[in-house]
């Protein structure tokens, strides 16, 4: 089922949550709303769900308009950042539940509820674990319970709020990775909150980064990492460098005042040499060196006095056989200008 | 085998725990002895006294006391308070919670506030209170006149009374939990269709049920017990508007000790339940969330050994 909201703004007394909103979602899509806490991507997340109604703007469902509806109408299924797994229920009762509060003539019998939960079970892996209580569950465990809840209802969109929030880094890698293998086995219209752009890029087909109540990009992981619309969208998703400079035709001087264009370079977008290459270079001396795990981090002071993070592959590192308080030369391969943006 | 070692381990903790932070002998001593005289005077030697007095003149006096149309009528007109405020103020008490830990409103610390005044009036002022509304000189006094209803110096007004003081009790001991609960659980069953009632009963109220149950025994002990509200309204009318407490007073004062402290005797004992029934819930729940707890750290770790097998 496709989701559509327009225009939606909500304020929280003096806060103002979400600033007229549009976004559209296509039917069968796994989307991330990626942002900084406050940014919105909840209370949005939640808007669509019904839990939360908009000030204005409308939510349509298939074109539907459903505004007014409550969350029990809607049909979604909601996962929870911290579960909320009814606690006096065993894994089996929860699971079993949106079925069986379903009003006598749509219920299915016992038999048919039975069989769905141990369907579900099958696809969450926890078969085994039917009678145990929430709390005797690790959280990816709990987890994927909420999740088989959400699922059992068949809603027509699945809705998930920092769903591995509160998991450890591992379970976390490991559940988010299920999560994709699970869409593309239902596709259900999917949409997942984070304020991890790794998770985002990694698992959602497209990726919603928000800012201040405010859509800053819509698009695929690769075109919101590789053609960042926005500074903000360069600066989020990943490591940055920021130098200030000015613009002539299609050279960027950089220079030591906080004026003029903002200048954006990756760090892996970052060369070291021990001779200028006859392109765009800069001076700089190594502060520091990172050499644990897959990329070496060089912490350089440029000529000008501020920071440069550049990384480089092991390989690259033990060719140039760099130490600290070295002088050097930083080329950049690729940068990006934004014109006169407050940075 | 996995279980017996983790238990063992978590008592020889507990051990090494209290053997850290225990005092020297005589400190220990002193304090024990201190409390347990404080106990005896205040406590055990009154209620000693109490059915020591009311077996005085023998046990034939005793449940004659208890017989007499008087007395009967007293514990009728008691078990009838409690009975109508009790279930008035589960009402409320759930309701109260409900809202004040649900939902965010204006006023809501003032409704707080105002559910505990019973507890900081004196109980002879919340009668007052109704004698001023009802009474014959009172607010609404000539309209019940005119149409010929009795509150005060009657049941209803002794029903009155005892639903305001005993007002707080179920609320107060379940909004704190209903609050540190949230809502989550109730927005999931809401996702996944439940209505308003069966969100109540299915998810919120297993969740209080504990919460509940101790805040009705406190509820129930106090309105039986209530004396200077009641006593203000009733009129003392025997055999019609006699409360247990009030019949006490009244046998007290005509020095009929015997029947006096056999009366009481029944309220000593309904404390006596009181407690031991509080103590079972507590230690029930208690015992519910420890298992939860063990089985929890137990159930995580064995979990996550198959997880690693099956990796």
């Amino acid at each position: 089922m496709s989701i559509e909201a327009k225009n939606i703004s909500k304020r929280f007394g003096q806060f103002v949550a979400l600033d007229n909103v549009d976004l559209e979602i296509p039917s069968g899509e796994l989307v991330a709303l990626l942002g900084p806490s406050g940014s919105g991507k909840t209370t949005l997340l939640r808007v669509i769900a019904g839990l939360e109604f908009a000030d204005s703007g409308t939510v349509r469902f298939d074109g539907r308009d459903i505004s007014d509806r409550t969350a029990r109408e809607r049909r979604v299924g909601f996962v929870f950042q911290h579960y909320a797994l009814f606690r006096h229920m065993t894994v089996f009762e929860n699971i079993a539940f949106g079925l069986k509060v379903r009003p006598r003539d749509t219920r299915p019998s016992k038999k048919q509820i039975q069989e769905k939960v141990h369907e579900l079970l099958k696809l969450i892996q926890l078969e085994t674990l039917a009678q145990r209580y929430p709390s005797q569950l690790s959280g990816g465990q709990r987890q994927r319970v909420a999740l088989a809840r959400a699922l059992a209802v068949e809603p027509s969109v699945l809705l998930l709020d920092e769903p591995f929030g509160a998991l450890d880094a591992k379970v976390r890698l490991e559940l988010r990775r299920w999560l994709r293998q699970l869409h593309d086995e239902i596709h259900i219209t999917s949409v997942f909150v984070t304020h991890d752009q790794e998770e985002a890029l990694e698992v959602a087909d497209r990726v919603v980064v928000m800012n201040q109540g405010r859509i800053e990009q819509v698009g695929s992981p690769e075109e919101v990492y590789n053609h960042p619309a926005t500074p903000f969208v360069y600066n989020f998703l990943g490591n940055v460098n920021l130098f200030h400079g000015r613009l002539e035709g299609d050279k960027a001087y950089i220079h030591e005042q906080k004026t003029g264009e903002v200048v954006y370079v990756r760090p892996h977008l970052l060369d070291i040499g021990r001779q200028p290459n006859g392109g765009s270079h800069f001076r700089a001396r190594i502060k520091h060196i990172n050499a644990a795990g897959p990329l070496v981090k060089v912490e350089a002071i440029a000529e000008w006095g501020d920071p440069v993070h550049i990384e480089m592959s092991q390989e690259k590192f033990s060719d140039l056989q760099l130490s600290k308080n070295e002088s050097v030369f930083v080329i950049p391969k690729d940068v990006k200008v934004f014109s006169n943006h407050k940075a | 085998m996995a279980t017996t070692v983790a238990l063992r381990n978590l008592w020889i903790t507990r051990d090494r725990a209290a053997q850290a932070t225990t005092e020297r002998a005589w400190v220990r001593w002193l304090l024990i002895t201190v409390a347990i005289l404080f106990l005896g005077v205040f406590l055990f030697l009154p209620l000693a006294v109490v059915f020591a007095s009311a077996f005085a003149k023998g046990v034939s006096v005793y449940f004659a006391a208890l017989r007499e149309p008087d007395a009967m009528a007293a514990i009728r007109l008691t078990l009838l308070a409690a009975g109508i405020a009790v279930p008035m103020n589960l009402v409320f008490g759930i309701s109260a919670a409900w809202a004040v830990g649900k939902f965010e409103f204006v006023g809501k610390s003032f409704l707080v506030t105002l559910i505990d005044l019973p507890f900081s009036v004196s109980p002879v002022v919340s009668g007052l209170i109704y004698v001023l509304l009802f009474g014959l000189q009172g607010l609404m006094g000539p309209w019940l006149v005119a149409h010929d209803i009795k509150i005060i110096f009657a049941v209803p007004g002794i029903i009155l009374a005892t639903t305001f003081v005993t007002f707080p009790f179920v609320a107060r001991e379940l909004i704190p939990l209903v609050q540190a609960q949230g809502n989550e659980e109730e927005e999931a069953a809401l996702t996944l269709g439940a209505s308003g009632w069966q969100t109540f009963f299915r998810v919120t109220l297993p969740n209080i049920k504990w919460g509940l149950l101790y805040g009705v025994i406190l509820c129930n002990a106090r309105a039986m017990g209530e004396f200077g509200a009641v006593s203000v309204v009733s009129g003392h009318i025997r055999g019609r508007t006699n409360t247990m407490p009030l019949h006490i007073e009244i046998l007290y004062n005509e020095y009929q000790f015997a029947p006096a402290f056999a009366v009481a005797s029944l309220l000593a004992l309904l404390a006596l339940v009181t407690l031991f029934v509080k103590t079972a819930v507590e230690w029930k729940a208690r015992q519910h969330a420890e298992q939860q707890e063990i089985a929890g750290a137990l159930g995580a770790r064995a979990t996550t050994a198959l997880g690693a097998k099956a990796a």
